[in-house]
């Protein structure tokens, strides 16, 4: 076991090693670098440029300089957005801000769209069944900009009930933590029908229900457990699905995070942010797969992945 | 077997009940004659794969009803425009931002452009986006996943563990940056250029191109893995031994042989690319990263509106609940076409 999460930390790593090579490779085929904006810039700065980064050396170890100060936590100074000030404590000061949205959604997402989706398995068939998935279908057909957008218009244009703009208190949040949740929460309700469906032909459902175990225990002793696992999987991706989703919603409602951010510096050009929070998202994303597949390992014993089979 | 008037049992009576109050006579067990043989025979047409799978998706009620809405749009989106003379670029001086009415049923925006005419070529990016997208994604998906079911081994575990490795790098991540890499080169490949591709590029914009581009890098890998476990499964059957036997080559076989057997899932997989195909496009053209102006996309024409909501809302609602519905419908037509063509997967 503890092989296995040591080989698996190794092969994150590595991975996030090679994302911020071929994100610094991609971004040289911009003209001129992405150190350099389009306009000429002054002597000093070039010349305090070229020291650091090695302008003026080959691609390799330009490649070299620039992961070497990424492992030491420097990703440069931005360009345009705010001025040479460090890359690193701009995501410092962005981060937790989308985090903490991001993470209420996922809470939402999962404590709501679990019970969704067994109760959709648990009454397959019926009109109720039809209905929910109706909803969740329909959930994950509408993009997040639709929903936040019709959000906004309905509460805070139409009816004036919550504030549009920012994030200074608590009702700033249910917006855009709504917005946000809504296409996981569906994706969750669709996964966890199916794979309660799955446990329910069981073998062990119908022995439970031999015994004469009530609906109650053999619902969630023995079919909830088993179905929340493949669940558990899904926890990776819909930490992608929440980034995507942050991005859309935080333009928004205007919520001064790193998605908001990102896009705007993609906007104006500002190449070291768009770097450094490319790497940055790739490495959370990678790093919450890996949790995922240790958790999957503690969760499951049946699970052998050291042997690579299913 | 015996049959006594309308009835036809076995005889076996443990789990083949005598119907009771059924009196047997003796020509009742008379062996049968030649044109009893005949009726014995079923007399129902033959019915092809096709035929099959149209009836089934014909029953399914939400399927049909997504096709139409479908069909609707599509029609929206292509003959459409061509009822009216002006474009999405035309801009009438003096009609800005009018309401809805009998000439402008969407309205005009603040160029004095009509807005059901943008809404239709938005429509329009939309559905060529995706359906272009899903084709880059059935090509290199395809031919990836049959090699590496096909050679199995060695090959084909190396095969899986680049898929592992495009698998893990978060996609969107990749569309924004392609977009913002290739910007400036598309640029100026444009002004130096003048042959009609790069003419359609610009008019496409560096979003839609690194979306193309993304497509044809990431999003194939579902697809591959489907087609693997498919043609894994397929290798096996007797009749891709006889005809190795009889010395098909290799690609002889996966296109003669193992494709024909797993069209029903790459039509399946290439229909439900479609939707996420035109759920990124939007996505993109929300953010402004996606067409650019003044090409026209749904998610564009959603963005615009934004700045206008408090007094134009319905400039916000119109593009947002087209391009919900086309999603929707996708999707469910997507579902209804794969328990039509493989109702083995049905849950």
């Amino acid at each position: 076991m503890a092989k296995y999460i040591v080989k698996r930390i190794a092969q994150a790593l590595i991975l996030i090693i090679v994302v911020a090579c071929l994100t610094f490779l991609l971004m040289n085929l911009v003209p001129g670098g992405p150190f350099l904006s389009e306009k000429s810039p002054s002597p000093e700065v070039l010349a305090a440029m070229e020291a650091k980064y090695g302008l003026d050396q080959p691609l390799p170890i330009q490649l070299k300089n620039y992961i070497f100060h990424m492992v030491h936590g420097d990703f440069g100074v931005s360009l345009k957005m705010q001025k040479n000030r460090p890359v690193i404590l701009i995501i410092e000061e962005m981060f937790p801000i989308s985090a903490k949205i991001g993470l209420i959604a996922l809470l939402i997402a999962v404590s709501i769209g679990i019970p969704i989706g067994c109760l959709s398995a648990y009454y397959r068939g019926t009109r109720i069944d039809s209905a929910l998935r109706v909803v969740m279908t329909l959930g994950i057909s509408v993009p997040s900009f639709v929903i936040a957008t019709l959000l906004l218009l309905l509460f805070c244009v139409k009816l004036q009930w919550l504030p549009s703009i920012g994030l200074t208190s608590w009702q700033h949040y249910i917006l855009p933590c709504a917005a946000l949740s809504f296409y996981p929460m569906c994706y969750t309700g669709r996964l966890a029908r199916s794979s309660m469906l799955d446990a329910i032909n069981q073998d062990y459902i119908r022995t439970a229900m031999a015994k004469g175990a009530s609906t109650k225990a053999i619902i969630f002793k023995h079919a909830l457990r088993n179905a929340l696992i493949p669940v558990l999987t899904f926890l990776g991706p819909l930490t992608a699905f929440i980034l995507t989703g942050g991005f859309v919603v935080e333009t928004v409602f205007s919520i001064p995070g790193l998605g908001r951010y990102f896009i705007q510096s993609i906007l104006v050009r500002d190449y070291p942010i768009i770097m450094a929070t490319t790497i940055f998202l790739a490495a959370l994303v990678i790093f919450m797969n890996l949790i995922v597949d240790i958790m999957y390992r503690v969760v499951d014993p049946r699970i052998d992945i050291t042997k690579g089979g299913n | 077997m015996i049959r006594s008037g309308n009835h036809i049992f076995t005889l076996h009576p443990d789990y083949d009940k005598l119907p009771e109050g059924i009196q047997f006579n003796e020509d009742d067990f008379l062996t049968a004659s030649e044109e009893d043989k005949e009726n014995y025979i079923e007399k129902a047409p033959a019915v092809s794969y096709w035929k099959d799978a149209w009836r089934r998706l014909r029953h399914n009620r939400v399927a049909v009803v997504a096709m139409l809405i479908l069909v609707v749009i599509v029609l929206f989106a292509f003959i459409g425009p061509l009822f009216f003379e002006a474009d999405y670029t035309t801009q009438v001086r003096g009609s800005e931002n009018l309401d809805p009415s009998f000439l402008h049923p969407f309205g005009t925006d603040k160029f004095g452009r009509d807005l059901m005419i943008r809404t239709m070529y938005g429509s329009r990016v939309s559905l060529i986006v995706g359906v272009c997208a899903s084709f880059i994604v059935l090509f290199i998906g395809t031919i990836y996943g049959s090699i590496s079911g096909y050679l199995g081994g060695r090959v084909d575990s190396i095969m899986m563990r680049f898929l592992d490795l495009i698998y893990s790098v978060p996609d969107i991540l990749v569309v924004l940056l392609i977009s913002t890499v290739i910007k400036v080169p598309l640029q100026d490949w444009v002004n130096n250029s003048n042959s009609g591709l790069a003419k359609s590029m610009i008019t496409l914009g560096p979003g839609l191109i690194s979306i193309f581009i993304a497509f044809g890098l990431l999003y194939w890998v579902g697809m591959a893995r489907i087609i693997r476990g498919q043609v894994l499964m397929l290798k096996q059957m007797e009749y891709v031994t006889a005809a190795r036997a009889v010395g098909a080559s290799r690609s002889r076989i996966i296109r003669r042989h193992l494709w024909p057997n797993c069209i029903g899932q790459i039509i399946v997989t290439t229909c439900l690319q479609i939707p996420s195909a035109i759920f990124l496009e939007s996505f993109l053209s929300f953010l402004g990263i996606g067409v650019s102006a003044p090409m026209t996309s749904l998610g564009a024409i959603a963005a615009d509106a934004l700045s206008g909501i408090y007094s134009y809302s319905y400039r916000l609602i119109i593009p947002s609940v087209i391009l919900s519905l086309m999603i929707l419908s996708l999707n469910l037509f997507g579902d209804g076409l794969r328990d039509a063509l493989d109702p083995r997967l049905k849950k």
